[in-house]
């Protein structure tokens, strides 16, 4: 029964060019567009950036540095993850847990200040010995980074004052053929003041931020390195090839299941369930079609991203199956519903467009998430879009094994069976009068 | 030694006194009807009478606020009541993207029908609604009167014992219509129970050997064609007076003498030829103008303007 359900739908669309269109061209299209405008080009908006911050040197010079980031209005910077309520605090970040977080999504960027640090903290010129802060960062996420790094230089510049002063000093010495004893004891004596001050106010520090300046280039050494995406040719397609493919999906679930009107229509619903078939068979039936057009409309999206944007899809296919299973069965679900909310065609679009439009915005199908401030972030949760998005993201991005995308799969899942029992109840209108 | 009676065998179909409410409207208001096995029974009224909602009572699509329907004993909407029934609706219930065969397929198996059986019914269907040539078309590309014969053999993939055809000539062309007589003919000649609803009389005359006149959601008057006319008229033959348009007072005169104005033409029952005469003197004498004046055997169109003092059409 349901084959037949199924079969009837492939064969109407493959008469259907309009639809054809719809379900297959458009979309990509669409992709295509999005993966070159944006592929590497984000807005400017800066909101506050996540840093985990990792000390190896615990010198004088790196605490103050590690408290300045931490005062630093522009960044979000913790050093340990989060307390579990009734667990002991967790250790502070080592280098190699920080790593991991950033792979992991904890946060798009980790610091980390090497042992001997302070010994030589900062360098006015090229070609001195000097430690290089690590910035390890995940390159879905390129302006994180970049205001990392602008922003630590900007914090060595102002809670390293004592270590410039030095190091001026022994700048100058050189170059004027030493001090007299006098003159060395008087910026000795200055510079005790200077470091006493520091260490006084570095006491008394509270939650004020730093002022606002410029960065300066170079004052101390950084090295960045992508630690999730140094492997890969095309940072951002995967992210586009979800988040375009699930805005179609849900346009293209919601013409399918629009059917349903167009059969209530044309009196075509009433014979069928006059039939021996029930309202439930048939909503599955029409479910299982749904679901297995937006499993092909997603894999030929990732193909198309494989040949023509160097997309690894081959390596990921249980991840790619596992998502594309639960987002098409989501998808369809929400179009199932759709159609059983409407009374005619027209009303189902207008319903259709402006849903999955608002859901698209805020889900992250049209512009990442890890833009969005904090509480956008949470909204962006209650759509489909955006927990296909980071399912996708774990697969293609982060390398992450199949059973990571247990909670994606779940939500996904579960929505869909929600969505498909509130279409069935709705559907009731359908049934004997 | 005593014996035992054979049980008789239930009714293909049995209403008693159901009734169908949307809102203020009644549309089904108690209507009792039953039907043997091999009849055709015409439900003939006009559009908005309650005959469509009477049939979909039957098929279990609407479900009447009292009353029962039962199919061969078992109650409207059971399976066993499903799998005797074949529905014709009146609108074209297709796929309009598939092709006649698939259209046939695709009912035939929500009709549980499969493999050799579905094919063979798929045959039968092709060669009944005359559309073996046209089998594999798509459907928006058949003509009005080859939709509307797909339509029907879609209803009938099942050969179910009970047929009920919903208007099944709306919209069709002189020939069609023809060609879909010649299909219910066939059905009946096969041995199917017929229900046929139409608010043409000429197909009730044609196909139905007993006809329910449907208005207002009652059945009015039942009985074969003859049986009804008998009950109207009795031996009454039916002088149709077409009286001048600027005629004054044609209805309260017409109606004066026993008749029934409608459309300008006054419908008098007469029981001998020579009550014409007496009709044209006192037209003559009240100074209405006859513009023509024709005695014929009454039809169920007269015996519904009898009843209902409305045509059949309106």
């Amino acid at each position: 029964m349901i084959s037949t359900i199924v079969r009837n739908g492939f064969l109407a669309l493959r008469r259907d060019r309009g639809a054809m269109m719809l379900s297959f061209i458009l979309p990509i299209a669409f992709f295509s567009i999005f993966a070159i405008v944006f592929g590497s080009m984000f807005g400017d908006s800066t909101p506050r950036v996540n840093v985990l911050v990792v000390d190896e040197d615990h010198s004088p010079s790196s605490e103050r540095l590690v408290r300045a980031l931490r005062q630093e209005r522009a960044l979000v910077a913790v050093t340990r993850p989060d307390a579990r309520s009734g667990e002991p605090a967790p250790p502070d970040y080592t280098a190699a847990t920080a790593e991991a977080a950033v792979k992991h999504g904890t946060a798009p960027v980790a610091l980390v200040i090497p042992a001997g640090f302070g010994a030589n903290p900062i360098s006015f010129m090229p070609g001195t010995s000097r430690k290089t802060i690590r910035i390890l960062h995940d390159s879905s996420n390129p302006v994180a980074a970049q205001v990392v790094a602008g922003m630590l230089q900007k914090v060595a510049m102002t809670s390293l004052s004592g270590s410039m002063a030095d190091l001026g000093m022994r700048y100058f010495a050189q170059a004027s053929g030493g001090l007299t004893p006098q003159q060395r004891q008087n910026v000795e004596s200055s510079l005790a003041r200077m470091h006493d001050q520091n260490a006084r106010r570095d006491a008394q520090a509270d939650d004020a931020p730093a002022a606002n300046g410029d960065s300066f280039g170079g004052l101390v050494a950084v090295e960045m390195r992508d630690v999730v995406g140094e492997n890969k040719r095309s940072p951002m397609v995967a992210f586009y090839a979800a988040g375009i493919g699930v805005m179609f999906l849900m346009f293209t679930a919601s013409a399918t299941a629009g059917s349903l009107l167009d059969e209530a229509e044309s009196g075509a619903l009433d014979r069928i369930l006059s039939a021996r078939v029930s309202m439930t068979t048939l909503l599955a039936g029409k479910l299982t079609y749904s679901m297995l057009l937006a499993c092909a409309q997603l894999t030929l999206m990732f193909l198309w991203g494989a040949a023509v944007f160097h997309l690894d899809l081959f390596t990921h296919v249980p991840g790619f199956v596992a998502m594309t299973v639960a987002t098409s069965f989501a998808v369809a679900a929400f179009g199932m519903l759709l159609a059983s909310l409407s009374h005619t065609r027209g009303q189902q679009a207008a319903i259709a467009t402006l849903l999955i439009l608002t859901m698209s915005a805020i889900g992250g199908s049209m512009f990442p998430r890890f833009l969005m401030p904090e509480t956008m972030k949470k909204v962006g949760l209650l759509t489909l879009n955006a927990w296909a998005i980071d399912g996708y993201t774990k697969v293609f991005w982060r390398d992450e094994p199949v059973w990571h995308l247990v909670p994606q799969v779940a939500v996904l899942l579960g929505a869909g069976v929600i969505l498909f029992l509130v279409a069935r109840h709705f559907a009731r209108r359908w049934e004997s009068v | 030694m005593a014996t035992t009676a054979p049980a008789a065998s239930p009714l293909p179909l049995q209403i008693d006194s159901i009734v169908k409410r949307f809102g203020e409207v009644t549309a089904v208001d108690g209507i009792s009807l039953a039907v043997q096995e091999r009849a055709c029974l015409g439900l003939l009224g006009p559009n908005g009478a309650g005959k469509s909602t009477l049939i979909r009572s039957i098929v279990g699509r609407v479900r009447p606020d009292s009353g029962s329907v039962r199919v061969f004993g078992q109650p409207a909407n059971s399976p066993a009541a499903r799998k005797e029934l074949g529905w014709v609706p009146q609108e074209l219930a297709l796929y309009p993207l598939l092709t006649g065969r698939e259209n046939l397929e695709a009912f035939g198996r929500y009709q549980g029908l499969r493999g050799k059986a579905l094919r063979e019914a798929i045959g039968w269907c092709l060669e009944w609604a005359s559309l073996a040539d046209r089998a594999d078309s798509v459907v928006k590309t058949l003509s009005g009167g080859m939709r509307r014969r797909l339509n029907m053999a879609a209803g009938l993939i099942h050969r179910p014992r009970i047929v009920l055809l919903d208007e099944p000539t709306v919209g069709v062309d002189p020939q069609s219509r023809n060609h879909i007589f010649e299909m219910v003919e066939a059905l009946r000649g096969e041995g199917a129970t017929v229900i046929y609803t139409t608010h043409y009389m000429e197909e009730a005359e044609r196909l139905c050997d007993r006809i329910a006149i449907v208005d207002h959601g009652r059945i009015i008057a039942e009985g074969s064609k003859d049986e009804l006319v008998a009950q109207s008229f009795g031996s009454r033959s039916d002088v149709l007076m077409r009286l001048d348009a600027a005629a004054p007072n044609a209805a309260a005169w017409t109606a004066s003498r026993g008749g029934t104005l409608q459309d300008g033409v006054a419908h008098f029952p007469v029981d001998r030829p020579s009550d014409i005469a007496s009709l044209l003197d006192a037209a003559a004498r009240d100074g209405l103008g006859v513009v023509d004046l024709v005695l014929r055997r009454p039809n169920l169109e007269s015996v519904f303007l009898q009843l209902t003092g409305r045509d059949l059409r309106q």
